[in-house]
């Protein structure tokens, strides 16, 4: 049940600093691998008590595996694990909360319909004769909000609270189950910016009571703002401390990598006069009827890549639908070259030369338990070289998955591989290819580089530019704010469904541009 | 290689399962004190003559037919995510009114035949339609619906029968249609035993048989090889992805329910045409629903169910023998009951070993691919989830499995 120290592993001066007292969490040589794959290799991370440490490293370096062995949802190959010098075997995450280490999961993990108490005490509830013992509940989370300025309401429900609140809550949950060492994954997501400060605030009241916090992270400004010491993992190892005073975004970025970043920068402009793609004013509403694509008209021309820029959830993704076809707009037209296309089915906007990148490729984009061959198909069934007449073609559509896979660097062992078996970056790159291999007129391109890793994202990048140059207009939409103004021609911003500024990427800085998304800059160098 | 690989889990998980059920289910007997080595006896015991053996290989064989059609027609559904349990529904009330039709017109030989099954299509794709149209329209949920319409169908084919189709006398003990004349019947197969070489059994061999084996051949070109199955089975892998790639969503639940109807209005046919003649108050019962198990035991794969039904069909035959060797009938139910259960757990525990051993394998290919620098190896845990809320699987080896102590193992749709 207890964390099973090993005894008399308190060794004088294990795990201790240089004069120093132990370090609160010690990781020795933590190796973790999984079949066919070594997650985590020789991982050394020291953390002393009472700072934040963050741990950064591209999506799939290995982070997450790190800290589950951390948690206890895992036990490491190789390796040691130390708190404040003792060290630890963890069987349980309920191991690991005996042992005061807690985690602050991405996804909340709470009852919308349960009280701010309800849901702190779920799972170690205080009793008196049987019964929960609410007064002393709310006593101590009382204690532990004022205590952490957490500023909880016990008696609250939690569907009635924002997203920063919720989160407080889930750090409430962790304190109040006595965790002195607490693990962030990723917390920062899910949170706009003001949020994003205010959880800072908490984690300096945290550490200030001397707790220790452990921040994941990709996000580099972020991470120099807010960490004493920063790790940094690439390919499941550790590669290094960075001290955030004195190392640079592009510093750190470059040790996340380990070679040159690449750039999403493109070449001269080839912007061509024709439109294909006219959007008038556009309106998508919500099931409540709420327009959440509000009046949106743009045009993208051939060779031309427009960029939509915008915090995530005001209306990009239902634009991206109405323009395929997959929801019906509440009033506006769509032209695609010189047809009308509003009335037209999916199919035959597809027919009609629209490639799609969904964002999420695999909702949309794949089929994961069929075959690279019979994905070659998906938004294709109707065009050779996969299909003749009402049949499918066999043999064609191997052969030109094989060939895709080949020019636009898919590794797999082949197309009847299933694609489940591919990591993100191959899917997504069987994804542009199959789009790109259609050659269509408009190429609509939503987050197309989204959870896949340098590499893949260098790929996918010339792949856009290449299509660019040859003429195809391209509508991206992305989060990544360097890849937007690195790819795009011409800029838009989306807030709350409508197009607020129109801007030149050339001279857009990302700061002026989350500026825009935020609405706190009003107008647009239009 | 890659045909054996397919081939293997397809032939070698229904065979495991079967073999499992036959196990317990002999434990089962034994514990119930009859002795299974003596119903396996009977079982495979065909008779002594030729002509008894050939009239077990007949009775079989007549009894599989309707469920082969029941199998594919549930099956059809299946492949695209949906559970058509109407199928009884709409088989009986096919049934009754082609027996209806059938018995009220005088036509030449082939065309009577031919203007049978074809009212059997309509209705059965009608009374299915109308799952589709409830679906679609309405969002009805498929099982809900089509269960009700089963008591619906069932109603009205008893309304029918002792109404307006009662073609037998008052006071009959039991009530049927009025007989179709000799131009509506099916001619048996008989004459193939003779062009064998074997004995000619007293039992008539289902002339429908060869219906059977066409709609089958058609409807595995339809399933596999054309875009129209492709759309059917892209929907039924991922109905997100497959509007994502220009399929209409609603138009292929009314064009697969339609179809799926028009099948099970075929399954009565085989005892009307060729035994029969009228639907009666004890016609065959239940196809429907054994119908579900022989899609499931032949992996809504044609061909399986072929299998399946003849499996299922020559336990079938068994009952009566076992009844008269003083054993429980009983036995065969808990045989078939244990098969279903046994090949629906095999068949996800092979779907998740296929799965696991495919990451396994792709991730090991990442890996073994010579990097070139900027490639992640070990691109493994389950941070791909990252902001986006994309999920885990696809990459690398089963991190998340293993790690997630009960909340890893199904992380699919979880960002959706």
């Amino acid at each position: 049940m207890a964390a099973t120290g090993a005894p008399g592993a308190t060794a004088p001066g294990a795990g201790a600093g240089p004069g120093d007292a132990p370090y609160a969490v010690e990781l020795r040589g933590i190796t973790k691998r999984f079949p066919g794959v070594v997650a985590n290799k020789d991982i050394e991370l020291r953390v002393r008590r009472g700072e934040v440490h963050a741990i950064v490293g591209e999506n799939g370096a290995g982070k997450s595996t790190l800290m589950k062995t951390l948690y206890g949802m895992h036990r490491p190959d190789e390796g040691q694990i130390l708190l404040g010098g003792r060290e630890v075997r963890f069987r349980s995450p309920a191991d690991a909360i005996e042992a005061g280490i807690g985690m602050v999961h991405q996804h909340f993990m709470l009852a919308d319909n349960f009280t701010v108490l309800e849901n702190i005490v779920l799972g170690s509830e205080p009793t008196k004769a049987g019964r929960l013992d609410r007064a002393e509940a709310r006593r101590r989370i009382r204690e532990i909000s004022s205590r952490y300025a957490l500023n909880l309401e016990p008696d609250v429900l939690v569907e009635a609270l924002g997203v920063g609140d919720r989160q407080r809550v889930e750090i409430a949950k962790v304190l109040y189950r006595g965790a002195t060492t607490l693990i962030l994954d990723e917390p920062t997501a899910v949170l706009v910016p003001q949020e994003v400060d205010e959880l800072f605030g908490n984690l300096a009241e945290l550490t200030r009571e001397g707790l220790t916090v452990i921040f994941i992270s990709h996000k580099l400004d972020e991470v120099r703002k807010v960490a004493d010491a920063i790790t940094v993992i690439r390919r499941g190892t550790t590669v290094g401390e960075a001290d955030p005073k004195t190392t640079t975004s592009h510093q750190l970025a470059e040790l996340m990598v380990g070679s040159e970043l690449p750039s999403p920068e493109t070449r001269a402009s080839t912007v061509r006069e024709r439109p294909v793609l006219q959007v008038r004013d556009l309106t998508v509403a919500s099931s409540a009827g709420r327009p959440v694509v509000d009046g949106v008209t743009l045009t993208v021309r051939e060779g031309e890549v427009v960029g939509i820029a915008g915090v995530e959830g005001n209306g990009q993704a239902e634009l991206v639908d109405a323009i395929m076809g997959l929801r019906s707009p509440a009033g506006g037209t769509l032209l695609l070259g010189d047809d009308d296309v509003t009335g037209w089915t999916t199919r035959a906007r597809r027919e009609a030369g629209i490639g799609f990148i969904p964002e999420d490729r695999h909702r949309q984009g794949m089929l994961l338990d069929a075959t690279l061959w019979e994905n070659r198909i998906l938004g294709h069934q109707t065009r050779p070289p996969a299909v003749k007449g009402p049949f499918i073609d066999r043999r064609g559509a191997r052969t030109d998955t094989a060939r895709i896979m080949r020019e636009y660097d898919v590794r797999a062992p082949g197309p009847d591989t299933l694609a489940v078996a591919l990591s993100g970056g191959n899917q997504q790159k069987l994804i542009v290819g199959r789009e790109m291999s259609a050659a269509p007129r408009l190429l609509v391109a939503a987050h197309p580089t989204r959870g896949v890793d340098v590499g893949a994202q260098a790929v996918i990048w010339e792949l856009l530019k290449d299509a660019r140059a040859e003429g195809m207009g391209i509508l991206l939409i992305s989060a990544d704010l360097d890849e937007l103004i690195g790819l795009s021609d011409t800029l838009q911003v989306m807030l709350r469904g409508r197009l607020v500024a129109t801007l030149d990427p050339s001279d857009v800085t990302p700061e002026a541009l989350g500026g825009h998304m935020t609405g706190a800059r009003a107008g647009g160098a239009a | 290689m890659s045909a054996l690989r397919r081939l293997g889990p397809t032939v070698g998980v229904p065979v495991f399962a079967v073999l499992v059920a036959v196990v317990i289910s002999g434990l089962v007997m034994a514990a119930l004190q009859v002795n299974p080595f003596e119903v396996f006896r009977v079982m495979f015991d065909l008779g002594d003559t030729p002509s008894q053996q050939m009239t077990a290989v007949v009775v079989v064989l007549n009894r599989a037919v309707p469920l082969f059609l029941a199998g594919l027609a549930v099956a059809i559904a299946f492949r695209m995510g949906l559970f058509n349990i109407g199928v009884e529904g709409q088989y009986r009330l096919a049934t009754i009114v082609a027996a209806a039709v059938g018995a009220a017109v005088a036509l030449p030989g082939p065309l009577h035949v031919l203007l049978i099954m074809a009212v059997a299509v309509v209705v059965g794709a009608f009374w299915a339609g109308i799952v589709a149209v409830l679906k679609v329209t309405r969002g009805v949920s498929e099982v809900i619906s089509s269960i009700m319409l089963n008591f619906i169908a069932l109603g009205i084919a008893s309304f029918l029968l002792t109404g307006p189709f009662r073609g037998s006398e008052p006071g009959a003990s039991i009530i049927s249609t009025a007989d179709i004349p000799e131009s509506g019947w099916m001619p048996s197969l008989n004459g193939i035993f003779g062009a064998l070489g074997l004995a000619d059994p007293p039992r008539q061999l289902y002339g429908f048989l060869l219906v059977a084996v066409v709609v089958g051949v058609a409807l595995a070109v339809l399933l596999n090889r054309t875009r129209f199955g492709y759309d059917l089975r892209a929907s039924g892998l991922s109905p997100s992805a497959a509007s994502a790639s220009g399929v209409n969503a609603r138009a292929m639940v009314l064009k697969t329910m339609l179809l799926s109807g028009a099948v099970a209005g075929l399954i009565g046919l085989p005892d009307l045409l060729g035994d029969t003649r009228s639907y009666t108050t004890d016609f065959t019962a239940g196809l429907g629903f054994l119908g579900i198990a022989v899609a499931l035991l032949g992996r809504n794969n044609p061909l399986g169910i072929a299998f399946a039904a003849l499996l299922f069909s020559f336990l079938d035959r068994a009952l009566v023998p076992l009844q008269i060797e003083g054993l429980p009938a009983s036995v065969i139910t808990i045989i078939q009951g244990t098969i279903v259960l046994a090949v629906v757990i095999a068949n996800e525990v092979a779907r998740r070993i296929a799965r696991r051993s495919a990451e396994r394998g792709g991730a090991a290919a990442d890996a073994a691919a010579p990097g070139d620098g900027s490639t992640s190896t070990g691109q493994s845990a389950g941070d791909v989830g990252g902001p986006g809320g994309t999920d885990v699987q696809g990459t690398g080896a089963g991190v998340s499995r293993t790690a997630g102590a009960g909340q890893a193992d199904d992380t699919r749709g979880a960002g959706a």
